[in-house]
């Protein structure tokens, strides 16, 4: 007996009408990244010098963040040169009560925000996981895991629309990481609990060495946007003024409740990955060549002048401030940081555990002896075994 | 610990005592817990796959979002990274998220929230974002589910710093443990052991007898023989085979209920041991690098001089987890318990009856 025969008030009837829930060409990018530089557009003159002037202090920032690896002061560097107008941008469309959610390439946007370099630093130093505090500065610790911190941007934004607080949340990720299943399921329930968030994604052309094209097979970032029920917008990341606009916009739709937006900034990492990358293995110099023509500072600087803006005076002035806060980082990064080993136990739980605290002891009393042989204590322990040894073994 | 919520529950209403008396199960007291705790604290959330309107495929979460509202009880996206990742948010900005893996072996997809965020916000901002939220695990075997419905995972949670973990095996735990992980600051994986979620006891929650704190265990049989020491699904197991030692053989085993894995009660372990002079360890997770390795290591180290033979563990095999037709061979039983309880060295003088003399 077949399915069909048993099921006698079969009827060949048709399915429920169906439609998409939404007509999905509002929230389609367009084909052409945003721009705003050079159009002749109406701009604030205003905003326009506050971004130049923060252009030229994100790209000294990055020369002197990237000169300290090569003096040992930081174990690693990840530039963002090339990227500047994304990173300032992302920190000037946000108000002072919204929340930053960077990825370990944004210390800039933390900086730009009014972070203490040497505190943005920390993680990369290698003093402590994150130098400045969270809750203070609302900049989330730098996120090392790729799009890990994005579903804590939809949860922070959800909590703070569920307190009745007007607070964005503006979350930062990278091509390579917009191929993990945290930004999935993040771009998601933002969309599903319309919480107050936007995600800005930096395609900079390269995850370390693997282009977009072998990243996705979407026709842009942007266009992800879609699936999750979200506008995709596409903007050019290297014109601050259109990024800033573009953000701006989002954040405010955010903020009067209409939920959360895909960005995708359409730049170029001019550096390599960090400063232990060979990027001559896995690109072109002419490629790069051809980005520096379309380097953000220099649209910037462009506009400026032809809007009669900016001169001589203008960009020394610039120059200047950028190399006081360079002058200032160094200086503070020159210095051994201080710390106290038994900083490790205090932050594990809210009260330490049996266990902890026996380990504590040890510590302290290793310290203690280490001082008491005039050791230096940090770094040290080695030569203090050898003269336990000396003496005959440790107990 | 000393919070509000922890406070309220033993300083709660006193009805008369016939009425107090009733039985409930696990899972009742379980979702007592959830509703008292989000009575009395407004920043309490509850969200999960399926926790609203359908109340938990266990049904632990039933009646909450009636009761409190959408906002309060969330059902959420399939997606467990997204309700670890959003749960962290939600913590960073003050609130307390209670939510449930549904089923151990769903809870891998968030494992990397767990171990690189939920464990470490607080270390990596010097205590500025604690992460006060209570990840509701249904864990173990027993109750015939396919393939990823019966891991015991307690192994990597425990090798996770940072992250409490706690796992009650009676009703009146239930109930006060998850209303103290609730109420702490820290994040706990609090592990419901399934096969005992409908087992009923005396316990009423208008009368809670006991809050244990986190960290306490419990010693659930007091004897001189020898301890067993287990947690979750396996204190009935020792339970059991404590009594048919105590009736077959004449031993008398002191069973204790760690009630917490992390942190690890050594003093009361440790005391027990040194009274009876061995040791088995009990639970249903695979016994290489599991659970019972640590705490058979910190016996031996603690307890060198008073043992009488070597600590023994019995576990689950180390395999993955058998088709349901198969666990009966795999979880540790009555039987495989008083095995390794006759397997421990009983040449010399039987602790039990040097009554109290402790070991010269």
């Amino acid at each position: 007996m077949t399915v069909l025969e048993q099921s006698g008030a079969y009827h060949l009837a048709p399915p429920p009408d169906w439609r998409p829930r939404r007509d999905p060409a509002p929230l389609l990018p367009d084909g052409e990244p945003f721009r705003l530089l050079g159009t002749g557009a109406e701009l604030d003159g205003e905003l326009l010098r506050e971004l130049y002037g923060q252009l030229v202090r994100g790209r000294r920032f990055n020369e002197q963040a990237t000169a300290l690896t090569k003096q040992g002061r930081l174990a690693v560097y990840p530039s963002s040169t090339g990227q500047e107008a994304a990173e300032v941008a992302a920190a000037l469309a946000l108000r002072e009560q919204d929340w930053l959610f960077p990825s370990y390439r944004d210390t800039l946007a933390a900086v730009a925000r009014g972070l203490d370099p040497v505190e943005v630093l920390s993680l990369l130093r290698g003093d402590w996981h994150s130098g400045y505090d969270p809750r203070a500065s609302r900049v989330a610790p730098l996120s090392t895991p790729l799009a890990t911190q994005l579903p804590h941007a939809v949860g922070l934004a959800h909590a703070a629309r569920l307190k009745g607080d007007d607070v964005v949340a503006l979350a930062m990720v990278g091509d390579g990481g917009s191929s993990e299943g945290d930004f999935h399921e993040a771009l998601n329930f933002a969309a599903v609990w319309q919480a107050p968030a936007v995600f800005l994604v930096q395609n900079n052309g390269f995850a370390i060495s693997v282009p977009l094209a072998k990243q996705t097979a979407a026709p842009s970032l942007a266009h992800k946007a879609v699936g999750y029920g979200m506008p995709g917008r596409l903007v050019d990341g290297n014109d601050a003024a259109a990024m800033h606009h573009v953000l701006s916009e989002a954040v405010e739709r955010a903020r009067g409740g209409g939920g959360p937006t895909l960005v995708e900034a359409v730049t170029y990492r001019l550096d390599a990955h960090t400063n232990a990358d060979d990027a001559t293995r896995y690109r072109e110099a002419a490629e790069v060549e051809s980005w520096r023509e379309h380097d953000p500072l220099r649209l910037m600087e462009r506009e400026l002048r032809d809007r009669g803006l900016l001169d001589e005076a203008g960009v020394r002035e610039a120059a200047e401030a950028a190399e006081r806060m360079a002058g200032d980082m160094r200086e503070r990064m020159h210095q051994e940081p201080e710390l106290d080993p038994m900083d490790l136990f205090d932050h594990v739980f809210a009260h330490r555990t049996a266990q902890l605290h026996e380990q504590a002891g040890l510590l302290r009393a290793e310290l203690q002896a280490a001082e008491a042989e005039g050791t230096p204590a940090a770094g040290q322990r080695h030569g203090g075994r050898q003269q336990d040894d000396e003496r005959g073994g440790r107990e | 610990m000393s919070t509000a919520t922890g406070t309220s529950v033993e300083s709660g209403a006193q009805p008369p005592r016939e009425q107090a008396r009733k039985q409930s199960t696990m899972a009742q007291a379980l979702n007592r817990a959830l509703r008292d705790s989000l009575a009395a604290d407004p920043s309490v959330h509850v969200f999960g796959e399926d926790v609203g309107t359908l109340g938990g495929v266990f049904r632990v979460t039933d009646g909450l979002t009636k009761e409190f509202g959408e906002d309060r009880c969330t059902d959420t996206p399939l997606a467990e990274a997204g309700i670890l990742g959003t749960a962290v948010g939600m913590a960073m900005y003050g609130l307390r998220p209670v939510v449930e893996m549904q089923f151990d072996a769903f809870a891998y997809p968030g494992f990397e929230q767990l171990v690189s965020h939920i464990s470490r916000m607080r270390n990596r901002t010097r205590g500025s974002l604690p992460m006060p939220l209570t990840v509701r695990v249904p864990y173990g075997g027993g109750i015939g589910g396919v393939e990823h419905h019966s891991d015991s995972s307690e192994a990597y949670y425990m090798a996770t710093p940072g992250l409490h973990v706690v796992t009650p095996a009676t009703v009146a735990d239930a109930y006060g443990l998850l209303r103290r992980s609730i109420a702490s600051d820290d994040p706990v994986i609090f592990l419901e052991p399934k096969r005992l979620y409908w087992g009923k006891a005396d316990w009423s929650p208008e009368q809670p007898e006991e809050v244990p704190e986190i960290g306490r265990a419990a010693v659930r049989r007091p004897g001189t023989s020898a301890t067993l020491i287990t947690y979750g699904p396996s204190l009935p197991v020792c339970m059991d085979a404590a009594e048919a030692a105590a009736r077959d053989e004449g031993l008398e085993l002191e069973v204790v209920d760690l009630r917490s894995l992390v942190p690890f009660d050594e003093e009361t372990v440790v005391a027990s041991v040194r009274r009876t002079g061995r040791a088995v360890v009990v639970h249903e997770s695979a016994g290489f690098a599991g659970p019972g390795a640590e705490i058979a290591a910190r016996v031996s180290e603690r307890c060198f001089h008073y043992l009488e033979a070597p600590v023994l563990r019995v576990s689950g095999f180390d395999i993955p987890y058998p088709p349901p037709m198969l666990e009966r061979h795999h979880l540790p039983d009555v039987d495989r318990v008083l095995d390794a309880v006759s397997r421990l060295q009983w040449e010399s003088e039987w602790r039990a009856q040097d009554a109290g003399g402790g070991v010269n």
